[in-house]
């Protein structure tokens, strides 16, 4: 009889100041760090607590430290990251632990509404709609940062952030970015007000992380020098 | 909450993060003490003594320091520059550090180990 | 003068200084490497320095840029790395701008003058 192969985790059990607690998990192909996760909460410990919602890739719901960085466990092959059959998985860093895997989000959003996140608009449905250009330079920028679901892999991967509890953070300044390019929006002067501070947009100091790591392959650090080249411009023809 | 550890900073732009921080700390340290020394030129046999002083090996090696750490920092910050003015393109990003790095260890060998 | 404002004039100070040290640490490195290649003495330096006003010039604008982008590169670290805050760094690093300004205005004197 050939022995099921089986990997060696250790999962963050607790809060804070909770510890690691080690599971033997049987190692399948095709398997999934969810995977593994979801096999421990079945059976072998009920208590754990994790997130997780499509498990296709989509929501951002799984995000996960996994072996020391941040990603989407539904989409992290266990071939791909337990070289040596063992597998080391907490929660998300720089946000508090609700318990086990699941961490808080509010001040990630907080920091997302703080950012001036939201679309301002000016125009009512009486009005025609907008004539937007897909090709024009604006709007090439916009659809290159658009597509984060604010998963928080970004925020948890960025260093500044850990040092730094006020820092705005990578995925709000990206969201900011694609609403200072967005011509339908009214907010501009005062978003840039809120971005464009030593808690903003001047507090990323290109490590790159955030682009490392971000499922979507978006670029939070392109779109953070942006804004800094806006305030800039704004700055010297004295609208800051 | 937790913390990344180095795991999470495994990558080449973190590291010129990190040269780009320490080299610049050492600098506005190194500063003070460069001006202390020049201003002791106001006698020229003291500062010939003084250029004999620096020919120690320990000095040497020093001044081989801050020589390195000034041509990281400076390719790092131009690289910075050419980040933050001229706009981000995702093909570069990578020829730009291995362009910084090499010019700092070509400049710094040059001119640590000019005699 | 809003935070933004305040922010984004610093950052501006930071990269102009930095483009201002860029030319002089090259110019600087070139003359020091020239004159340790020909082998030239203490006194053989000075004298050389003394000869012309472009050296006090280059090198007091090297030392303002330097009094400028060293304390403000040093305000990030203290921000991030230190548990530093308010009033007392900004003291801190003020008296830090003055010792260098003072310091290397001192130098230039000496060495160029």
């Amino acid at each position: 009889m050939i022995a099921e192969p089986t990997l060696a985790v250790r999962i963050w059990r607790g809060r804070a100041d909770g510890a690691w607690r080690d599971y033997a998990v049987p190692r399948r192909p095709a398997q999934t760090v969810l995977d593994v996760v979801t096999h421990v909460q079945r059976h072998l410990d009920p208590t754990l607590a994790y997130r997780f919602a499509c498990r296709v890739g989509m929501c951002g719901s799984c995000a996960m430290t996994v072996n020391g960085r941040a990603r989407w466990t539904c989409r992290t092959h266990v071939d791909a990251v337990a070289a040596d059959d063992r597998l080391e998985i907490a929660p998300l860093s720089h946000l508090p632990i609700v318990r086990d895997l699941v961490v808080d989000m509010t001040r990630f959003f907080d920091k997302w509404a703080q950012a001036g996140g939201a679309f301002v608009p000016t125009a009512s449905r009486r009005d025609d709609f907008a004539v937007i250009a897909p090709d024009s330079p604006a709007r090439r920028e916009v659809d290159a940062a658009i597509e984060c679901i604010g998963c928080g892999v970004c925020y948890a991967s960025c260093d500044v952030v850990g040092w730094k509890p006020d820092y705005l953070g990578p995925a709000a300044l990206n969201r900011a970015w694609t609403l200072q390019n967005d011509a339908r929006d009214g907010a501009h002067d005062e978003r840039l007000r809120a971005v464009a501070t030593d808690a903003g947009c001047y507090a990323c100091h290109t490590h790159q992380s955030c682009t490392e790591r971000c499922p979507k392959q978006l670029a939070p650090t392109a779109s953070i020098a942006g804004l800094k080249r806006l305030a800039v411009r704004a700055a010297l023809k004295g609208a800051l | 909450m937790r913390y990344n550890d180095v795991r999470a900073r495994g990558h080449p732009a973190y590291w010129a993060f990190v040269v780009h921080r320490v080299s610049g700390l050492l600098l506005a340290l190194f500063l003070p003490l460069h001006f202390f020394a020049l201003s002791q030129a106001l006698d020229p046999a003291g500062f010939d003594r003084f250029l004999v002083w620096t020919r120690q090996p320990a000095v040497k090696a020093s001044e081989i320091a801050v020589v390195v750490a000034l041509a990281a920092h400076f390719a790092g910050g131009l690289r910075l520059l050419l980040v933050e003015f001229v706009g981000w393109r995702a093909d570069l990003q990578k020829s730009l550090l291995a362009l910084a790095a090499a010019f700092t260890v070509a400049f710094g060998l040059l001119l640590a180990f000019n005699p | 003068m809003t935070p933004a404002r305040a922010a984004t004039l610093r950052w501006l100070a930071q990269r102009a200084s930095a483009a201002v040290l860029a030319v002089c640490v090259l110019v600087h490195l070139a003359t020091i490497l020239y004159a340790t290649r020909q082998g030239l003495s203490g006194a053989a330096m000075l004298s050389r320095a003394h000869a012309s006003f472009v050296w006090p010039a280059f090198y007091a604008i090297f030392v303002v840029a330097v009094a400028v982008h060293a304390p403000l590169g040093l305000r990030t670290i203290l921000d991030e790395w230190s548990g530093l805050r308010g009033r007392a760094v900004d003291v801190l690093l003020a008296a830090f701008a003055l010792v260098l300004l003072a310091g290397g205005l001192r130098a230039v004197a000496v060495v160029t003058l």
